[in-house]
């Protein structure tokens, strides 16, 4: 064993967040731990980091039992972390991020550059990267930027190297890549300890599975000998649907209809290319594509967050090109943002702020320009019961909630009231299984309440499982209409891939 | 991000706990107790630092003024500056004279912190808000002070808001970060006031370059041999600052602008008006500020007038944590060390400038606050000031469109 963690036990005021977990990692050996948002994973990373300090329990290195005083030690221990939000400065280049913190000295003064650089790069050429060091970082996609944080732990000669949902941004075929890389790294005898709650990665790439539920170890399970079915339901503590009852959708009139739009990305260009589709009221209407297709943009145009620089939205008949996100609101459209940090919630205010953030401005919340505090906090205790939103109390900041309940707080705020479009965009991103069986559940209740959805994903599964219709984005077009009933994963994929052939795409470009 | 202050707010919304679970972190349910002490954790750490460090300084230079070493003198010195600014009546009530600028210009960068604006440019405000204030009390020198008065208070609030409305505008319309047009603004009112001081309304048969002396403008004494009415203008703006952030609508926005501009934008609010709007109260605020020192502690607007009051409401604000409530207590304080600063010369032979050294020191170690964290074991994350963010975030950033 490399790395042994016995009977490690943390408590919080109020909360066990560790309760006697027992983790042994050898080399050689991908290890997945497995868990919701909020079963204790992350404390105990962060007591594996040295980042916090456990009531009981102790730690072994090699057999040995060892204090981690803090993340340095752990680094030099031999422990390195690679967190789901990449420790990265944007700004400096690849090596210089690599070297932060543990700088090659050529004397006293001087940096030693062209020593780090050389490493680096040898250090990447060894699989197969060819990484230039001087890169800034900033200008590199999530899946080269998580492979400089790889390259930064292998730089620090880290034996154990722990993931944290390393797969959380990246799309299916970045997915494959990191997965080839931790094999690699097997090989080669690192232990790596794998936090996801995706199970069918798990399945995939995991030689033994750890799964912990409400601070405890639940079970441990090999590959080989478990499913889906049985992880999930060690995971929530209960038999769950992973893949959701749709039922019979009956989509009425044309609720939400855009025509011949063309948007523009932040520095100028033309992303989205002259889209047209419709969505039925009672139709969950899925747009596919693989991320920066140009569904950012088109979302963002949608919901008054970006200009329209040609065409038509209507919504219920009414002309709502550029309308303003408070319009839209008043008019029925309800948004689930893919960064739920950006325009879901304000992670220092309070769940009541939060909750209404939509709604502040007008009565019961407010009367004239005075805020209704009373009001406010009923409205949402309400919604925290409704939508089993788990928190301590209302008054608590959205940040300290997990990221699933930080997501059923933008889901309870826009699926409540009088909904007639709801946009989803990457509704379950990061989230366990038990949060997205929710979400999917609601979404469905909607659909089946006559109200119009619009869902964006770059989860394959989550479009063909949800939507009606699938319409397929490739490079600022929708290039196909698909029923859902009658296609399947591999048409879709490969129209996400390639957006069909060349003439067939131009063709169906305005269907 | 924000420091979720303690008010009444918090107060009342206080529910038992909806559900026990376990979360990677420990739950926000502390005490309101905890709460408090946690926010205040640091600007106290701040103060003892500031306070030691200025003993060291002292007896340090004693060789050098008396020729001896004095450990005690520290004591002498810090009981002078007690007895000076809360040991008498008259030293309360220039306690009070004194803070009132400072809570006044205080408030106007705490709004500012508040919206995630670094309002560098209170001094300016102040001084253009001043010079409004002189401009009108010497103008209106035939009118009964009831009208004397409102017309020059008003005409500093006025000049104060519409010097707050440019870098405001020019933020939000063209990005121009509000750090570097307000620090340009502050040059250009030290010289309008220069200029009008010792130009159109240079006084006659006055010694040096200024107005006229202020007569029936001039704010009346209600306490004390100088506790003119000004003193209520600051006692009543805390309270209703306080109201505007936290009651109403418009602090609402203000508050979620300065947290999150782009949720700020989809909940329907508009960021740049509310920055521009923001400003505007805040040049409102120092304008105030520097009416009621000119209108009732200076009586006349000097060509070349020395003060610092609108960067010292800089380090009010950051001790007060940008709240209302704990920028009213940290402008007493500093108002407390300037009246008790002459006491303490007297009779420990300490110059008054130690209150600036003080002062500057607090400020370091508020922004230095790892150090403080380090000495005083503060571990408690949301410990730290958030208003720092705002000091230190790019220049690059770009206002929400």
């Amino acid at each position: 064993m490399v790395l042994e963690m016995r009977g490690i036990t943390k408590r919080y005021p109020g909360v066990v967040a560790n309760d006697g977990i027992d983790l042994a990692v050898r080399a050689g050996e991908i290890h997945a731990l497995l868990g919701e948002n909020g079963a204790g994973k992350s404390t105990l990373m962060n007591i594996l980091y040295g980042l916090a300090v456990p009531d009981e329990g102790e730690i072994l290195l090699d057999g040995t039992p060892v204090e981690i005083e803090g993340p340095n030690d752990a680094i030099r221990r031999g422990i390195s972390m690679v967190h789901q939000h990449f420790m990265l400065v944007p700004v400096l280049s690849v090596a210089e991020n690599i070297l932060l913190g543990d700088e090659p000295m050529a004397n006293p003064i001087l940096l030693d550059r062209a020593a780090a650089s050389r490493r680096i790069r040898e250090l990447g050429a060894s699989f197969g990267w060819e990484l230039d060091p001087s890169t800034p970082v900033g200008s590199l996609s999530v899946g080269w930027q998580q492979r400089v944080e790889i390259l930064k732990a292998l730089y620090r000669k880290a034996r154990v190297l722990v993931l944290d949902e390393p797969t959380a941004s990246l799309t299916p075929q970045e997915t494959r890549e990191i997965f080839d890389v931790l094999r690699r790294l097997r090989s080669e005898g690192y232990a790596i300890i794998f936090i996801s709650h995706k199970l069918y990665e798990v399945l995939e790439v995991a030689d033994r599975i750890t799964v912990i539920r409400r601070g405890r170890v639940v079970g441990s399970r090999v590959p080989s000998e478990t499913d889906e079915d049985d992880l999930a339901e060690l995971m929530v503590g209960r038999e769950v649907q992973l893949t959701v009852d749709r039922g019979e959708s009956h989509p009425g009139e044309p609720l939400l209809t855009v025509s011949g739009i063309r948007v523009q990305d932040d520095r100028g260009r033309e992303v989205v290319h002259d889209v047209d589709f419709e969505v039925r009221a009672g139709e969950i209407f899925g747009i596919a594509g693989v991320a920066g297709n140009g569904q950012d943009e088109l979302v963002e145009s949608l919901l008054g967050l970006r200009s329209v620089a040609a065409g038509t939205v209507t919504l219920e008949g009414r002309r709502v090109t550029g309308a303003s996100p408070r319009r839209l609101h008043q008019l029925g459209v309800g948004f689930v943002p893919a960064d739920r940090h950006r325009y879901g919630v304000v992670l220092s205010f309070p769940l009541t702020d939060n909750l209404c953030l939509n709604d502040y401005y007008h009565a019961p919340y407010a009367r004239g320009m005075v805020r209704d505090q009373d009001a406010i906090g009923r409205y949402a205790n309400d919604l925290i019961d409704q939508y089993d939103i788990r928190a301590p109390s209302a008054t608590v900041p959205a940040g300290t909630l997990s990221g699933g309940n930080q997501q059923k707080v933008v889901v309870a705020r826009e699926f409540d009231g009088e909904l007639r479009l709801l946009v989803l965009d990457q509704p379950t991103r990061g989230l366990d299984v038990g949060s997205i069986e929710f979400i999917h559940r609601q979404a469905i209740a909607k659909r089946d309440a006559g109200v119009a959805i619009l869902l964006v994903s770059a989860e394959l599964d989550e479009v063909l499982e949800l939507s009606d219709r699938i319409g397929v984005m490739f490079r600022g077009r929708i290039v196909q209409v698909l029923d859902a009933r009658r296609t399947n994963r591999e048409e879709v994929g490969l129209l996400m891939a390639t957006g069909g052939r060349e003439t067939q795409a131009v063709q169906e470009a305005t269907s | 991000m924000s420091d979720a202050p303690v008010t009444t707010e918090t107060l009342r919304n206080e529910h038992p706990p909806q559900a026990s679970v376990p979360d990677d972190r420990p739950p926000g349910r502390l005490s309101l107790l905890r709460r408090a002490l946690r926010t205040l954790l640091l600007p106290a750490s701040a103060i003892v630092l500031a306070l030691l460090v200025g003993a060291v300084i002292m007896i340090a230079s004693s060789p050098l003024v008396r020729g001896d070493v004095n450990p005690m003198l520290p004591l002498t010195a810090y009981a002078a500056l007690v007895a000076g600014s809360v040991g008498s009546f008259n030293g309360i009530v220039n306690t009070l004279v004194q803070a009132t600028p400072l809570v006044l210009a205080g408030l106007a960068v705490g709004i500012g912190f508040k919206a995630g604006l670094f309002n560098i440019g209170a001094q300016g405000q102040f001084l253009v808000g001043g010079m409004a204030a002189a401009a009108m009390g010497v103008t209106t020198a035939g009118l009964p002070p009831i009208l004397a008065i409102p017309i020059s208070v008003l005409a500093g609030i006025v000049a104060g808001a519409a010097y707050g409305f440019v870098p405001g505008f020019l933020k939000a319309f063209t990005g121009a970060h509000e750090v570097v047009t307000t620090i340009m603004l502050n040059y250009v009112a030290i010289q309008v006031v220069a200029y009008v001081a010792s130009g159109p309304l240079r006084g006659e048969n006055v010694s040096f370059a200024r107005t006229e002396t202020i007569t029936t403008a001039a704010l009346p004494v209600l306490a004390g041999r100088e506790g003119h009415i000004g003193i209520l203008f600051a006692a009543v703006a805390v309270p209703v600052v306080a109201w505007l952030l936290f009651r109403s609508t418009l602090g609402f926005e203000i508050r979620t602008v300065g947290a999150n501009p782009d949720a700020a934008r989809y909940a329907g609010m508009r960021p740049r008006a509310l920055i521009i709007l923001t400003m505007s109260i805040a040049g409102l605020l120092a304008g105030l500020a520097g009416a009621t020192e000119i209108l009732g502690q200076v009586g006349h607007m000097p060509a070349a007038y020395a003060t610092s009051v609108g960067f010292d409401a800089i380090a009010v604000a950051l001790l007060g944590r940008a709240h209302p409530v704990g920028i009213l207590f940290a402008g007493l304080l500093f108002g407390a060390m300037r009246a008790g600063a002459g006491l303490m010369q007297i009779q420990a032979g300490i110059p008054v400038q130690m209150v600036n050294v003080l002062q500057a020191v607090i400020l370091f170690f508020l922004a230095a606050e790892l150090i403080v964290r380090y000495l005083f074991r503060i571990r408690a994350a949301g410990a730290e000031v958030a208003e720092m963010q705002t000091i230190t975030r790019s220049y690059g950033e770009q206002v929400a469109k």
